[in-house]
């Protein structure tokens, strides 16, 4: 960054980021899985979390849910500090994310449409009737019909329960979004398909996004920007496309996913 | 091998910790109990689950556990002379002790197995953390249906139980033991009292809590895949079968010490 834009960025006020992680700490016993993580996501924007097994995505998700509790640090979403809330401020604040998830986390004992007009029903308690048109609708929109709305989950392929889960991710019109690993298990053609569902669904709703992959294909359709999470920080942050120009030695072996570089990998 | 003394001390600092986590689940389930909003839709269905399909299993131990207690106290009491007590000794024996007892196993069994079960399966499948992302509380949508069906159902259970296992042993004593119909029947209920009955479904209440509490307890804290909800079922079982014989003595001991 020039010395100029640096004094314009400092002159104009920002404007609040949606959600903002300042200096994030987890460990599980003396594992540390999180180490001071900083991250913010803006208004509208589409930040995809970028790195290797077991280096903290969902577990950033998680603390950002509530899921887990960071042992420090700040989970601030529209400015609010959201760590250790409980009860009913929990789930006022939830009523602004949507998520979906890897194994699309769909509920076995419910019928796909209350599937996903759970949250209608249950989380805003509208009435069942017209939380099943909403339902039908938003499934018509991840190209699904009322056959497989009437249907049971267990009956599902995986790139169609993929699809429900992304239903039941917009149904309630959340103002954030989480998808994890939303290609994982999906051919590539299916991949795809769930991929331009989301920059659709994503695009009429104006929503923020985060999302975590492994899938660099996914990650340059979805991401406004890409951060590469690596030793429990974000080591590089910049516009998807600026990715295959950085320089940083992480980013360059992950995303051609080759076998030697920085990365210290576990294959005892 | 370690310093047998930090092996002891590492074991009771863990059962303390699991008595601590079981205790703020509890305390977590009592609470969600008497807050709103309460799902009545499923707790019924559960009452259907818990309580209606169980019938089978519970009828069908009861009926035959009559029959036996009233040939094995025949027997025993021929001895001595003392043939008539069968059906008093059948009816408390089955109202105070047995009829909750066996019912309350056979449902630990059954329905605490199922519980843990389906509820290690949606939080290894991520369905706990769905319910949460979708406003709802999983106390309030999956525990306290559980925990209400099962300590509603299990005395209505144990009230069938109870009449079942009489009518085997008045069967056994009609036609195997050369019984009066009519003495038989007039023995049985001239003996029962009040106490007998009621203590026998106070414990069943307290069974069907425990047997809910402890399936809840285990799926909630299910870890890893198959084999960690296999873990959590065992260990469901396992803990609500003891738990039942232990509340089973201190209700007895409550209720009948002088």
């Amino acid at each position: 960054m020039t010395e100029t834009s640096q004094s314009v960025s400092q002159s104009v006020p920002q404007p609040e980021p949606r959600l903002e992680l300042v200096d994030v700490r987890k460990a599980f016993g003396p594992k540390v899985v999180l180490d001071g993580l900083n991250l913010s996501v803006a208004l509208g924007e589409s930040v995809v979390i970028i790195g290797g097994s077991g280096t903290g995505k969902s577990v950033t998700l998680k603390c950002i849910l509530g899921l887990l509790q960071p042992d420090s640090g700040q989970v601030r979403i529209d400015g609010e500090d959201t760590v250790g809330l409980r009860g009913a401020a929990r789930e006022r604040v939830l009523t602004k994310f949507g998520m979906l998830f890897q194994s699309a986390a769909l509920f076995d004992s419910l019928s796909v449409w209350e599937n996903v007009a759970f949250g209608l029903t249950e989380g805003a308690g509208m009435e069942r009737e017209a939380a099943r048109a909403i339902a039908i609708d938003k499934l018509a929109k991840v190209g699904l019909d009322e056959d497989i709305a009437m249907g049971d989950p267990s009956g599902l392929s995986g790139g169609m329960r993929k699809r429900v889960g992304l239903a039941r991710a917009i149904a309630t019109e959340p103002d954030i979004i989480f998808f994890d690993e939303p290609t994982t298990g999906l051919d590539p053609i299916m991949g795809d398909v769930i991929n331009n569902l989301i920059n659709e669904c994503v695009q009429d709703l104006g929503a923020t996004t985060l999302t975590i992959t492994h899938d660099m294909s996914s990650a340059r359709i979805i991401a406004d920007r890409v951060a590469m999470l690596y030793g429990g920080k974000i080591i590089w942050a910049g516009g998807v496309d600026q990715i295959d120009d950085c320089d940083n030695a992480y980013v360059d072996q992950f995303i051609h996913g080759r076998e030697t570089g920085p990365f210290a990998l576990e294959v005892t | 091998m370690g310093n047998p003394l930090a092996v002891i001390g590492r074991v009771f600092l863990s059962f303390l910790a699991t008595v601590g986590r079981l205790s703020i689940f509890t305390g977590r389930s009592l609470s969600a109990v008497v807050t709103f909003p309460f799902y009545w839709r499923l707790c019924l269905q559960q009452m259907m689950t818990i309580g209606y399909y169980s019938l089978p299993v519970v009828g069908m131990t009861a009926l035959f556990t009559g029959a036996v207690l009233a040939l094995q106290i025949y027997l025993g009491s021929a001895r001595f002379g003392a043939e008539s007590a069968v059906p008093n000794i059948v009816v408390v024996g089955l109202t105070r002790e047995l009829g909750p007892v066996l019912a309350g196993l056979m449902l630990g069994g059954r329905v605490g197995a199922a519980i843990a079960a389906e509820l290690g399966t949606m939080k290894v499948t991520e369905q706990l953390d769905a319910l949460i992302t979708l406003q709802t509380n999983p106390f309030r949508y999956l525990v306290v249906p559980r925990l209400v069906a099962a300590t509603i159902t299990t005395p209505i259970l144990v009230m069938i139980a109870d009449i079942i296992g009489v009518m085997g042993g008045y069967l056994v004593g009609i036609h195997q033991l050369g019984f009066n119909s009519a003495v038989y029947l007039k023995n049985t209920f001239d003996f029962l009292e009040v106490t007998d009955v009621t203590s026998g479904l106070v414990k069943a209440a307290i069974f069907g809590f425990l047997i809910a509490l402890m399936g809840c307890y285990h799926g909630f804290h299910s870890k890893g895949g198959a084999q960690g909800v296999g873990k959590a079922t065992t260990d469901a079982v396992v803990s609500s079968l003891i738990l039942i014989l232990i509340s089973n003595y201190l209700v007895t001991a409550a209720f009948f010490s002088q």
